[in-house]
């Protein structure tokens, strides 16, 4: 489990996030929603340690990853996965050795050893024969499953992605929602995602965030948001101007 | 940006690049990749820039020296004197000075463009999230191999430039090939290939660290990385010039 308590950030005098408190579950999709410049993606960087908040706890388990310092964040980090907007596959590498890259750094696993956790995590994301591919030789969805591939091979506990459905059509990125989804109940991680696809929040979204202007205006769950739009416009006009 | 903080930027990116690398194996092969990289695709660059440079070296200061004037009708330097200049400028400017401004055309742009290219791709991040030092990851095997190959490029180079010399000789009668080699003898002392080798490994931090610094603060988009690299000869040229004058004055002032 993630929490966050009373969590700010500001650039150049401008607040970005003002006060945010939110707990994310473990085993159920956790969604992060808001309109671009919401703050969201500032939220998502200041957990997995890229930006330092300015103020605010960020507790893994009942550790706070924001008190510690560059060493210290360290052995948090190896439970963390990350899938990336752009997914940051390593382009001068294959997907095999993107994969493998991981546990070549953070393990003590023989080659073989290695292919076969590598191997092992191509067919939980369904990506199999596409080993020895460079990542501009493959599509979109297959990148994005790399990306995931990567992200969970240590045996993570949180895994975190931002905007996983940018740059893919609506029938790829709702195999990638069922993915993540899938994946998170399967491995027993916290997961948190990043998005403004309405389509998400609708299918996966168990535990929703909706941020907006730096606060958490809302939190429920895809059941509650219907109901919830009615008597909130900002909450509102984010779901109409996501249609 | 100041110049200031911008040097304290990048006292902050080399505490953080000169760490103990996470893991040796995966250190040693990058190390290997980049000193090939580095150095032997710069090979060829740097052995056409430097017999050029060593034939037309000699061939101006041939003409300089040696053509009589209206102020000098007769000639009064002796020929080998050509052979002494020319090998004293190799060994003390052209080979290190020279070759270290090609090779900030060619090498430091590489390594600014390379880095930016991971930073605006989210690599860098990517890096960071997993637990890795990512300035050490990216750039220390870039300027451990710099400081291993660059120097030596410089030494085959300094050879090349008195090899372009001896080829001049073949095309003009005004100076022999044993008028060079008495000269280069005659004023060689073991000092001037110390200065060499500290201006060679100096250098050598220079192209590379900076380089890396400025790839590694790139912000934006493709247009970025190109003015990173961009900004990265130019800086690395100015503070080549500007050591090479301090070194210099140290040991060649009087």
């Amino acid at each position: 489990m993630i929490q966050i308590e009373n969590l700010w950030k500001s650039f150049d005098g401008k607040d970005v996030l003002r006060g945010i408190d939110a707990t994310f579950k473990p085993s159920i999709p956790n969604l992060v929603i808001g309109a671009s410049g919401s703050g969201k993606s500032v939220m998502l960087k200041n957990l997995v340690g890229l930006i330092e908040p300015d103020k605010g706890k960020i507790m893994y388990g009942d550790e706070d990853f924001a008190s510690m310092d560059y060493n210290e964040k360290q052995h948090i980090r190896r439970q963390i996965g990350m899938l990336f907007q752009n997914n940051a596959l390593f382009d001068s590498m294959t997907v095999e050795q993107n994969i493998e890259f991981p546990l070549k750094m953070f393990t003590q696993l023989n080659p073989s050893e290695r292919l076969d956790k590598v191997n092992q995590c191509l067919k939980m994301v369904d990506l199999v024969n596409s080993n020895k591919k460079y990542p501009s030789e493959i599509s979109g969805g297959m990148k994005k499953r790399v990306g995931i591939a990567r992200a969970i091979v240590l045996e993570i506990k949180y895994l975190f992605c931002d905007e996983p459905n940018s740059g893919l059509d609506p029938l790829t990125s709702r195999v990638i929602d069922e993915l993540i989804a899938q994946l998170t109940v399967d491995l027993g991680i916290t997961t948190v995602i990043n998005s403004h696809d309405m389509k998400t929040v609708k299918d996966i979204g168990e535990n929703i965030i909706f941020i907006y202007k730096g606060e958490k205006w809302w939190q429920g769950s895809k059941d509650e948001i219907e109901n919830a739009r009615i008597n909130n416009k900002e909450l509102d006009a984010f779901i109409s101007a996501s249609f | 940006m100041n110049f200031f903080t911008d040097f304290g930027r990048f006292v902050l990116f080399m505490k953080q690049t000169l760490h103990r690398p996470q893991k040796w194996s995966v250190f040693g092969s990058i190390l290997i990749r980049e000193m090939y990289n580095i150095g032997i695709q710069s090979l060829l660059v740097v052995v056409l820039i430097a017999i050029f440079t060593g034939a037309v070296t000699t061939i101006q200061t041939a003409n300089q020296l040696l053509t009589p004037s209206d102020l000098f009708p007769t000639q009064l330097i002796p020929k080998f004197v050509v052979g002494a200049v020319v090998s004293t400028s190799s060994i003390l400017e052209l080979a290190p000075t020279i070759t270290c401004l090609v090779l900030a055309g060619k090498v430091g742009a590489n390594i600014a463009s390379e880095i930016g290219n991971k930073k605006i791709s989210e690599q860098i991040d990517a890096y960071e999230v997993m637990g890795i030092n990512s300035a050490s990851f990216v750039a220390l095997p870039k300027i451990i191999a710099g400081i291993i190959v660059i120097p030596s490029l410089i030494i085959v180079a300094n050879f090349l430039l008195i090899y372009g010399g001896v080829i001049a000789t073949q095309f003009t009668s005004a100076l022999t090939l044993d008028d060079l080699i008495e000269g280069a003898r005659m004023v060689f002392h073991p000092e001037y290939v110390k200065i060499m080798l500290i201006k060679a490994f100096i250098f050598a931090f220079i192209i590379t660290s900076l380089s890396s610094y400025q790839g590694y603060y790139t912000e934006g988009g493709a247009l970025e990385v190109g003015e990173a690299g961009t900004k990265a000869v130019t800086r690395i040229c100015i503070f080549i010039l500007f050591f090479d004058l301090i070194i210099a004055q140290i040991f060649l002032g009087l």
